[in-house]
């Protein structure tokens, strides 16, 4: 008698991680969503702020503030298709551990989230931001956009994990995220102010500590919690 | 059957006594022992309440989160109520916090609200995530279901309010005014003995909300177990709107 083994975390993650990708290219909606989100949000706080051209702490405000709702789009995207499809339920009956649901919907959405930051960073510094910034600073907004991108991915999907499961689905994972996301938002729009900044200025090394200390709590706990999201 | 009585109400009337001696000694003390301040004058009378208020208030979601774990490591629906009463009451005392922080504010600084107050802010951005837990329970019918979301909000959100407090006061400059310093407290010692009665009667008055709470929901699920009994229903409705958590009842 031929037994199979289970497959592993990883593998599944992959496997899952794939099915996503491919989706999103085959049909994409939420990348180009998100995307055209953030340019019309630009154009908004054009007028809104009635600035050609904005710098430091509002440059800072601006972006942040475009790309935290854009991401508020792909979070509560995330578990759609696999509630409407019945995916959650076909998840639920292979036997892979269910932290591979997490890696892959945490991936795809960091995946999401960087391709939108990328492309809100080149359209916010032809559009509105005032000052260039220099190579260095590009690499240091990089940085920050990996580190917050990458809180907003783990706590976005623990997020759209309970979404999923109530009746008022975008109201419960606005008002939830918001919030939650509020210490990062915090570390990464200070961090950013002197980056876009005339004269430019360096990253300071506390809020990227505060970054990193927020995504492990979060890691951990999204680790540590995700399975009771998904037992049924 | 265990009643109210042997589940919630035991020793209830000796709280809620202690908790009205408590706090009429710890108002005498604030208004008539405690001494006026020097710089704020009699305003700073209001920290008495304020200072207990936001403490208890954090007691009671730590509580939340505790209960929440509890409830996901054994699944027993009386710590869904714990969490849920704690978060519920901690929610009511956030308010006072909060409106009793927007006076002192006034009063010290000629302004309602004050945004480079950490504290203060912290506590609205705690409060605001803790207004979503009525919501998030309401949104879900089936309450296994909502017990476990539940649980798993008051975990995270048990943890993001430390996180919480770091991140706004790295962003903002300390103005707040310090009575109670790392080292034990910078309180004279008059002021010291009428605040710590205050803490003590806050907190006794929380546990007595708290247990007149869960007291009040088991004796309605108790009132309707009955009422099916005699109308001859046998289960309990599958599902219902309703943010409290169910109570089984047999």
């Amino acid at each position: 008698m031929s037994t199979t083994r289970p497959p592993s975390t990883l593998s599944a993650a992959r496997a899952v991680l794939y099915k996503e990708l491919t989706l999103e290219r085959r049909a994409p909606q939420t990348l180009t969503a998100m995307a055209l989100f953030c340019a019309s949000t630009f154009v908004i706080f054009h007028f809104a702020l009635g600035r050609n051209e904005v710098e430091g702490a509002i440059a800072s405000g601006v972006l942040w503030v475009t790309l935290t709702l854009a991401a508020l789009l792909g979070i509560g995207r995330s578990f759609v298709a696999d509630r409407e499809e019945g995916g959650l339920d076909g998840f639920l009956l292979a036997p892979a551990p269910r932290t591979a649901l997490l890696v892959a919907k945490a991936t795809t959405l960091l995946i999401f989230l960087l391709i939108v930051g990328f492309f809100a960073s080149v359209i916010f510094s032809v559009l509105l931001l005032g000052p260039t910034p220099k190579a260095s600073q590009w690499a240091s907004l990089a940085l920050l956009i990996l580190l917050a991108d990458l809180g907003i991915a783990l706590v976005g999907t623990l997020i759209a994990g309970i979404a999923i499961q109530t009746r008022a689905r975008d109201l419960i994972t606005s008002i939830l995220a918001l919030p939650l996301l509020i210490p990062l938002l915090i570390a990464v729009t200070k961090a950013s102010e002197p980056l876009l900044s005339v004269g430019g200025g360096t990253l300071a090394w506390r809020w990227l500590a505060l970054l990193g200390l927020y995504d492990l709590i979060f890691g951990l706990l999204a680790y540590a919690l995700f399975d009771y999201l998904v037992e049924d | 059957m265990p009643t109210t009585q042997s589940l919630y109400g035991r020793r209830l009337t000796g709280y809620a006594i202690a908790t009205a001696i408590v706090l009429s000694v710890s108002i005498a003390l604030a208004f008539f022992y405690a001494p006026i301040e020097v710089d704020q004058g009699f305003s700073q009378k209001i920290f008495y309440i304020h200072v207990p208020l936001a403490i208890v208030t954090l007691g009671g979601f730590v509580f939340g989160g505790i209960f929440g774990i509890q409830y996901l490591r054994s699944g027993d629906s009386r710590h869904d109520l714990r969490s849920y009463t704690a978060i519920h009451q901690g929610l009511i005392f956030c308010i006072g916090a909060l409106i009793t922080g927007s006076i002192w504010a006034k009063a010290a600084w000629g302004q309602w609200w004050v945004w480079d107050e950490p504290t203060l802010v912290s506590f609205l951005i705690v409060f605001l995530l803790y207004c979503t837990y009525q919501p998030l329970r309401f949104s879900i019918e089936d309450p296994e279901r909502q017990a476990r979301y539940a649980a798993v909000f008051a975990v995270v959100a048990g943890v993001f309010v430390p996180v919480n407090f770091i991140a706004v006061r790295l962003a903002s400059p300390l103005i707040h005014p310090r009575v109670l310093d790392s080292s034990g407290g910078s309180l004279p010692n008059d002021m010291r003995i009428a605040f710590y009665s205050a803490l003590l009667g806050v907190t006794l008055l929380f546990i007595t909300i708290c247990k007149y709470e869960m007291a009040s929901k088991h004796s309605r699920a108790q009132l309707a177990a009955l009422r099916r009994s005699l109308s001859g229903e046998r289960d309990e409705p599958v599902s219902a709107r309703t943010a409290a958590p169910r109570i089984a009842v047999k």
